[in-house]
């Protein structure tokens, strides 16, 4: 029962994703490609976040340890 | 009557551009409308509610995401239409034609192509059925993305119909007027052929202006075969060059196409916003016509009772003082208001408990309440003489059809109570019951309603433009036919469904109505309303977002 509270609730979230970016009115195949655009672009931002984000945070860490002691 | 079209979709260019030109201009200084509740003490003898939420700041900033994930997507297409790459279905440039004026370029034919066309199974339905309480649909089906419809022959029965102007429920195939109609039929066949001057005029013409009159309260009266040219062609009758228009920003096209017509000055004010319109008044008397600055030759305010795309009501009593201050003339189109308003159904001069003899020209159309066709004018007798000779439609438009004279004399008897039943006012009352408690549950319930708790035209802001279409599909997947308007009859972000009341209505309906649109409304995010409601001390209007109008 859950698990299909939990399907619909997914589906409801990807629906409203279609509504927000209106991709509901495009035609299959500029859906299809508004959708490999959309997963690219986050892919590559949760990507670049992985990669650098620690480095970033960990170069401030040293930074402020060596200003304040 | 029902077709699920684009709001007024002949609503005039212009005004859509300068709606928008508006909007664009008071983005900066937070979205476009401000929330008021105001009472004008004096004036008013009754609560006057009306209420426009703003804009949630998220919602206008994804509806222009979504505008532009289309609009970048309508130049992919447009691009490949141009190289070929795919069909082109809409009219283009001819060939031998490159060098004349460009007829498909601008922003509404882009507009219509590439974002229009993707949602337009929501609109122009046909039905086959009385456009009453229920109405029946054909049903109908696109294999090329809206390009073209094929019929499949199938008729979805039963549809709810929220869309019809059929405000008192005579938009029917039984009740009072069907004996008489046809018995004018059989009397006088179905049309005249000639005009009202010539030999088109019969004594079913001259009763009903009469009962009109007294019905309006007015010294004389006259009815015209069409509402919209009532309106295009009686202005320029009346005012000229050396006079000055001052309209209201949301007026309907005719009214806009009537004041362009007369070659009038024309001045726009605020949407109901009576400091706009006492400023412009006040300017007109001081300076005077631009460059010479003779005295206007005459003032002419020209207002409509219900404004259909904001469900809001003239401030008339308001109007009323200001035209008399400065001794202007007041149009009013009940165009809407007419029949629906008012304890006995006799439009927004009665609702505000008025007298008709303070507005000079009364103008309606019988397509609303009355379930006919046709409009007319009314005011004083010298006014109506002079129209019946110098309007050109009094002068060469066909005169009335008899039987939709006598479906007029007999719903306006009805209405009157002078047919020896309540079941005029019996429907004037239900309308007002209904209105007020679908307007309250629809609040209730988390929507953005615009306008006037006691206008029977109800719009629920969709903002988005994929919900527009969403919402027309999902509303008829559950029986109910809804109209869904955007641009150009709205400001672009302003997208709305309009949801018209009827006294046909019956309570269960409307409940069956506000389930289903709960259920819509969940399933599209459209409950958008934070029931913020500010009461400012007075109205709203600031100095800085007022633009001077130019002549």
């Amino acid at each position: 029962m859950d698990l299909k509270q939990m399907k619909d609730y997914i589906y409801w979230l990807y629906f409203q994703y279609l509504l927000v970016t209106c991709s509901y009115v495009l035609e299959p195949w500029e859906q299809s490609m508004f959708h490999t655009i959309t997963i690219t672009v986050v892919a590559m931002v949760v990507y670049t976040a992985y990669v650098f984000i620690p480095i970033h945070i960990r170069l401030a860490f040293e930074f402020f340890s060596q200003i304040f002691g | 009557m029902f077709p699920l079209k684009l709001g007024h979709c002949s609503l005039n260019k212009e005004i859509g551009v300068i709606v928008i030109n508006s909007l664009w201009q008071q983005i900066p200084g937070g979205f476009g409308k401000i929330h008021h509740i105001t009472q004008n003490g004096g004036l008013y003898k009754r609560p006057f509610n009306e209420a426009f939420e703003e804009t949630p700041m998220l919602v206008a900033v994804l509806t222009y995401v979504g505008y532009g994930i289309l609009t970048l997507f309508g130049y992919l297409r447009d691009f490949l239409r141009y190289w070929k790459i795919e069909k082109c279905h809409n009219a283009t440039e001819r060939e031998e034609q490159r060098d004349f004026v460009p007829l498909y370029q601008d922003f509404e034919n882009f507009y219509t192509r590439n974002l229009y066309m993707r949602i337009r199974d929501s609109w122009n339905r046909p039905i086959c059925s009385v456009p009453g309480g229920k109405v029946d649909l054909l049903e109908r089906v696109s294999h090329d993305y809206n390009w073209t419809f094929t019929y499949t022959g199938k008729v979805i029965k039963d549809i709810i119909n929220m869309g019809s102007y059929n405000y008192l429920g005579f938009a029917e195939n039984a009740g009072p007027s069907k004996i008489p109609v046809t018995k004018v039929l059989s009397q006088y066949g179905c049309g005249m052929c000639s005009t009202r001057q010539e030999m088109g005029n019969v004594d079913k013409h001259e009763e009903l202006e009469t009962l009109l009159a007294r019905y309006l309260g007015v010294e004389s009266a006259l009815a015209y075969g069409m509402g919209f040219a009532t309106n295009s062609m009686n202005i320029p009758a009346l005012v000229g060059k050396g006079c000055l228009i001052l309209s209201d920003e949301l007026n309907h096209a005719s009214l806009v196409l009537g004041a362009r017509l007369s070659g009038a000055t024309i001045r726009i004010f605020k949407h109901n916003n009576m400091q706009s319109l006492e400023k412009l008044l006040k300017d007109a008397i001081v300076y005077g016509q631009p460059r010479t600055h003779r005295p206007w030759k005459k003032i002419l305010i020209i207002v409509e009772g219900i404004y259909s795309m904001e469900g809001s009501i003239v401030r008339l009593p308001e109007v009323i003082a200001l035209k008399k201050k400065y001794k202007s003339y007041l149009y009013l189109d009940e165009a809407h208001s007419i029949g629906a308003l008012g304890p006995n159904g006799r439009g927004v001069v009665e609702y505000f408990g008025l007298d008709p003899e303070d507005v000079d020209i009364m103008m309606g159309t019988f397509t609303k309440s009355f379930g006919a066709a046709g409009g007319y004018i009314g005011g004083k007798k010298e006014l109506i003489d002079y129209l019946r000779v110098h309007s050109h439609s009094a002068v060469y438009a066909t005169s009335l059809s008899p039987p939709v004279v006598q479906q007029i004399i007999t719903t306006m008897k009805c209405i009157m109570g002078e047919d020896g039943t309540t079941l005029g006012k019996q429907r004037i009352q239900q309308l007002a019951e209904n209105t007020r408690y679908f307007r309250r549950r629809l609040k209730e319930l988390g929507f953005i309603i615009y306008g006037n708790e006691d206008s029977p035209v109800v719009p629920l802001m969709l903002y988005m433009p994929a919900k527009i279409g969403a919402f027309g599909r999902e509303m008829l997947k559950r029986h109910i036919g809804v109209v869904v308007v955007g641009f150009p009859a709205t400001p672009i972000i302003e997208s709305r469904a309009r949801i018209c009341l009827s006294a046909i209505h019956t309570k269960e309906i409307l409940d069956i109505a506000l389930k289903k649109i709960d259920e819509v409304g969940d399933l599209l995010m459209l409950k958008y309303s934070r029931h913020r409601q500010v009461p400012l001390l007075d109205r709203p209007f600031d100095e800085t977002t007022y633009e001077e109008t130019e002549d």
